[in-house]
């Protein structure tokens, strides 16, 4: 289980940074979303990974600790509301600057529009 | 238990809500109960000061749970210090924005209430989570607030700040989690004492923890690889919410000298200042990078931008050599810079209005009106924020170049501060001249005359350098009061032992 676990919060993790860094405002919001899922997991993970326990003290060895449970409950809540607000910005920068790059504008790049008009020119 | 703690977070959040409600109400209505609301959480702030300067500490256990179980607001000097600093700029930073600047959104008011909320939480909370959690609630309000004045100006600059601020979040829970899952708690307190004890393959976890701390931290307080979208913001945002988040750097370095002095200080074994020999040079660099930016500064507002972060590159270098005498000094220079600040944020914007279409940028320009009283007051903030006598930046920097001891350390900060000193003067005195000295025959559409509340909450608020001159001797005093509670671990921790249930003190 601790193998599958730490795989999946690696994929969500690695896949939400790359998307991050994407140049668009979509995948951008996709990447936080799925951050915060890796990391969610990650806070659930903190208080280690145990079935069928208690979560009170004394009642037996082992026990559940339910703590991490309340804070990942906080902190999808504060996600859920940081998401919605991006999307908004996002909505609000594509029509702004009718295009949804991340700078308001795809920068200029010579070499690629020169390549571009010999593409369509041809 | 003092119920005072909780009103610096009480006040804005019930004011807050009412102004919520009253997004139809007559403006003039809501501008007077949201200035009384800002002026109720400074007499609150202030009351806290008074408690406490006896050097004891204060804690609220909220639902009477015994710390380490449930979460605690903790008053020191530290926190009363930075409540007042807070409140007294929240409140001028108000009053300029009844001015006019408060129009075309119903939301401002609750916004900037909720604003100060999350300031004051941040300051007063004693468990990590919470400063988590406080930053998230100041974070969301300054998103918005942001974005207020409309135009796609702000947009771009508001994304920014917005996609950096949500990944600091994730990776402080990641720290958080890294942390909670060796020590198994989250209380301030509590983590000062279960640090020292960690042992064995935790430590590399915890270190890792503390380390992606002090990148979250470096990201609110702007240090140089973060501190790239900061300009942007802050030179496209409203002027008084601009001034009010001269603050917002300032909880970084908050967050910085009280868990890397309290949890991760001397008295934390292995762990001691972790990360912290990475401070310094970084906060060097900062400084640097600051002072080049406001030299390339083409406008007014963006000059200002760098000049938080050539202030945050200042405090964070004292801090971080980790002695009792510069965490004093950085704190003095911190009630002077971020009022100055704050103030040259407010004259940028009374200069952006009085001259038409030039608008603040460095460029000559017809007369402006009212040239003499706003040159007046951008010299006193100039000569303030460049650090020269006799206004408070000097005695700050004076502190601050005295805290340290004879060594290397000390010939890189004296050299680095002093020619950085020195080019931040270039940089304003040639704003300065080109803005009110070189000016060109021409007609300029007559501005609408300066409102009282505007000329007065400015002047004010650059004034306050002047203030802190007049009272240097007890406000060092305090500050110097401040670093010596703040080294003296052991009293903090003492909060785990001071029973909840009916208990007084």
């Amino acid at each position: 289980m601790e193998l599958l676990f730490a795989l999946v919060i690696g994929t969500l993790t690695a896949s939400g940074v790359y998307l991050l860094l994407r140049a668009r405002t979509f995948p951008v919001v996709m990447g936080l979303t799925l951050l915060s899922y890796g990391v969610n997991l990650f806070l659930f993970a903190s208080g280690r990974l145990s079935t069928a326990q208690q979560p009170i003290l004394g009642t037996a060895e082992n026990y559940s600790d339910p703590l991490p449970q309340a804070l990942v409950l906080t902190a999808i809540v504060i996600g859920f509301a940081m998401t919605a607000f991006v999307v908004v910005l996002s909505l609000r920068n594509l029509a702004d600057n009718e295009d949804d790059h991340v700078d308001g504008c795809p920068p200029a790049h010579p070499a690629n529009s020169k390549q571009e008009q010999e593409e369509t020119g041809k | 238990m003092n119920h005072w703690l909780i009103a610096p977070i009480a006040i804005p959040l019930l004011g807050g809500i009412l102004q919520t409600f009253m997004g139809y109400a007559p403006i003039s209505l809501r501008r007077t109960l949201a200035i009384t609301t800002s002026v109720l959480v400074l007499v609150a702030s202030i009351v806290l000061v008074g408690l406490a300067d006896d050097g004891s500490y204060r804690v609220y256990a909220f639902g009477n749970w015994q710390p380490p179980f449930g979460i605690v607001l903790v008053l020191d000097r530290l926190a009363a210090l930075m409540l007042v600093l807070t409140s007294v700029l929240a409140v001028f930073a108000h009053i300029f924005s009844i001015g006019g600047a408060d129009e075309g959104n119903r939301q401002f008011h609750t916004l900037f209430l909720f604003q100060i909320m999350g300031l004051n939480i941040a300051f007063l909370t004693g468990d990590l989570f919470n400063l988590f959690v406080a930053f998230e609630v100041l974070l969301i309000a300054s998103y918005s607030l942001l974005m207020h004045g409309g135009g796609t100006i702000r947009t771009v600059p508001g994304l920014h700040y917005v996609a950096l601020n949500l990944v600091g979040s994730a990776i402080f829970l990641i720290a958080v989690g890294m942390i909670y899952s060796v020590t198994g708690t989250l209380n301030m307190a509590d983590l000062a004492v279960k640090i020292p004890q960690v042992s064995g393959e935790n430590l590399a976890l915890v270190k890792a923890g503390a380390m992606l701390l002090l990148v979250v931290f470096g990201l609110k307080a702007a240090i140089l690889p973060l501190c790239f979208w900061l300009p942007k913001a802050y030179a496209k945002a409203t002027a008084p919410v601009a001034a009010l988040f001269a603050i917002m750097t300032k909880v970084g370095v908050y967050a910085i000298i009280r868990v890397y002095v309290l949890i991760f200080g001397e008295g934390a074994g292995e762990l001691a200042s972790a990360g912290m020999n990475w401070l310094f040079p970084l906060a060097l660099i900062t400084l640097s990078m600051g002072v080049i930016g406001a030299l390339g500064a083409n406008n007014l507002k963006t000059l200002i931008a760098w000049q938080v972060i050539i202030s945050v590159g200042t405090l964070l270098a004292p801090v971080a050599l980790g002695s009792e005498a510069g965490v004093s000094a950085a704190l003095f220079y911190l009630l002077s810079t971020t009022w100055t600040v704050a103030g040259l944020f407010l004259v940028a914007e009374l200069v952006a209005i009085q001259r038409g279409s030039a608008g603040d940028r460095i460029v000559t320009a017809p007369k402006m009106p009212h040239r003499t009283f706003i040159s007046v007051l951008f010299m006193i903030g100039a000569v303030s924020a460049a650090g020269l006598p006799p206004l408070s930046g000097f005695f700050g920097k004076v502190l601050i170049l005295k805290s340290v001891e004879a060594g290397p350390q000390m010939a890189w900060l004296w050299s680095v501060l002093l020619v950085g000193s020195f080019l931040t003067l270039i940089a304003y005195s040639r704003a300065g001249s080109i803005l009110f000295w070189r000016t060109i025959d021409g007609h300029i559409k007559p501005p609408e005359p300066m409102k009282g509340v505007v000329s007065v909450s400015t002047g004010a608020l650059i004034g306050l350098t002047v203030l802190i001159v007049a009272f240097a001797g007890p406000i060092n005093e305090y500050t110097v009061a401040t670093a010596a509670q703040l080294f003296d671990t052991s009293a903090y921790t003492q909060i785990l032992e001071t029973p909840m249930f009916g208990g007084k003190n």
